[in-house]
């Protein structure tokens, strides 16, 4: 059986290791690799150790951060009494989409998940509460997943959060804008209703 | 036949992919069935919101060739709303959930295993007894043929002494009488209380309140729970640390 030269499996096998990426698209990404010119080769190569090298997490909020902390955190013009919880630096930069948003952020990385055994201690929940603690917060918002473990987490860090002065908000859910009502489920329709504001006049 | 309904509990979903989820269903008819999601995690998803896991649902399914079916409509038909906004509710699902996935075999019809989930999932949602773990779990032993044997000495086959207690050796698959001896101390309230579980005094013990005797009833179930699925339960070291 023929196989293929060394440093071609081994690409193939790195390749595969990826998300998403199953042994047929590891061996097709490895062969426009080798088919590509050397200089675009180099720049992927050169963009993967340079992320590493510098991307580390930011020491106050555990965002993706270049330096110690992070561009949000060290931003004077941000609201500095307003804290938006999220799981994922992912949902840092959803959130940072909406432009609604003007506060900093803290980033949990997780959420608990009873199924997977991932409890309060492997977050960042420990030093969320250092923060709330030392830093002028009067408002945390809680932005985690709408799904069971994004409501686990938020059910915790209400409970946790309970501190005089400080208030702890959870974002809303409901219909997604351009959806259906005739196929939205009754637990999102449901907290849509409870949810509802008088329509303000134009 | 390659379109079916059922009526199924969630027990569990992973990720998949951008945006789909596998999803780990006990059917009433068809067992525990795993089954693709399509886009179930995106915002606009027509079931993403149903398919969580402890959700009651009426499905139909799509059994293709491979080994995943693919979900095409979800409803609830019940939704256990209290539980989602309650931990300790939560917690004590997830307990059961994990339980039940260990045990259930893939596509072998289980509809008592799939009547007692759904009768203590809705249990949590009207009253999340403190001892609905414990219960369950000593139920499902007992379901599974394993449970504990409570009230002969497994030692010498006499009598378990009920004045003052006995000595619980679940690796002897049962409680040990004083004079055979080895094993842990287990009270005579918790041993009583165990044997209402199993004995049909399901109801009356689900109505003690949090105490010394509900924790050690717990701890001997998932005990003998983990004992029998030979592995940890994992919801349950969360359900200790919130």
């Amino acid at each position: 059986m023929a196989t293929y030269a060394a440093p071609v499996q081994d690409l193939i096998d790195a390749l595969g290791r990826l998300p998403g990426v199953g042994p047929k698209s590891a061996q097709r990404i490895a062969f426009y690799l080798l088919k590509v010119d050397d200089e675009e080769a180099t720049k992927l190569a050169r963009a993967i150790t340079e992320a590493k090298a510098r991307i580390g997490f930011c020491t106050v909020c555990f965002n993706l951060s270049e330096g110690e902390v992070c561009t949000i955190c060290s931003d004077p013009e941000r609201d500095q009494s307003v804290l938006c919880v999220v799981e994922e630096p992912r949902d840092v930069v959803a959130v940072e989409r909406t432009r609604e948003f003007k506060g900093r952020y803290h980033v949990l990385q997780g959420a608990i998940d009873h199924l997977q055994g991932v409890g309060p201690d492997q977050l960042r929940i420990k030093e969320l509460l250092a923060r709330v603690g030392a830093e002028q917060i009067t408002e945390v918002i809680i932005c985690t997943n709408p799904n069971l473990e994004g409501e686990a987490t938020s059910l915790y860090l209400s409970r946790v959060l309970a501190v005089p002065g400080l208030s702890v908000t959870r974002i809303a859910s409901g219909l997604p804008v351009g959806g259906d009502l005739e196929y939205a489920d009754e637990l999102t329709l449901g907290r849509a209703l409870e949810g509802r504001r008088v329509v303000e006049n134009g | 036949m390659s379109l079916y309904r059922d009526e199924a509990v969630v027990l569990r979903t992973w990720k998949l992919g951008e945006a789909d989820r596998i999803v780990v269903l006990l059917c009433r008819g068809a067992g525990k069935v795993r089954a693709v999601a399509k886009g179930a995690r995106k915002t606009g998803s027509r079931f993403g919101a149903r398919l969580e896991p402890g959700a009651h649902v009426q499905v139909q399914l799509y059994k293709g060739r491979g080994e995943l079916d693919t979900v095409t409509q979800v409803e609830h038909v019940e939704s256990f709303k209290v539980t989602r906004t309650d931990l300790s509710r939560m917690s004590h699902t997830a307990s059961l959930l994990e339980a039940v996935d260990q045990v259930a075999q893939d596509r072998e019809p289980q509809p008592r295993l799939f009547s007692m989930l759904v009768g203590a999932l809705r249990v949590i949602e009207e009253s999340d007894p403190p001892l609905i773990t414990g219960a369950f779990y000593l139920k499902l032993l007992a379901l599974e043929g394993v449970a504990p044997e409570l009230d002969v000495c497994v030692g010498c086959g006499e009598p378990a002494d009920t004045g003052e207690g006995v000595l619980l050796a679940l690796e002897a698959g049962g409680v040990h009488c004083r004079s055979c001896g080895g094993g842990r101390r287990l009270s005579a309230e918790a041993l009583a209380v165990s044997r209402a579980v199993l004995g049909g005094g399901l109801t009356a013990a689900l109505e003690l309140p949090q105490g010394p005797v509900t924790a050690e009833v717990h701890s001997l179930a998932t005990t003998a729970m983990e004992a029998h699925l030979e592995r940890r339960i994992r919801s349950l070291r969360v359900l200790d640390e919130t």
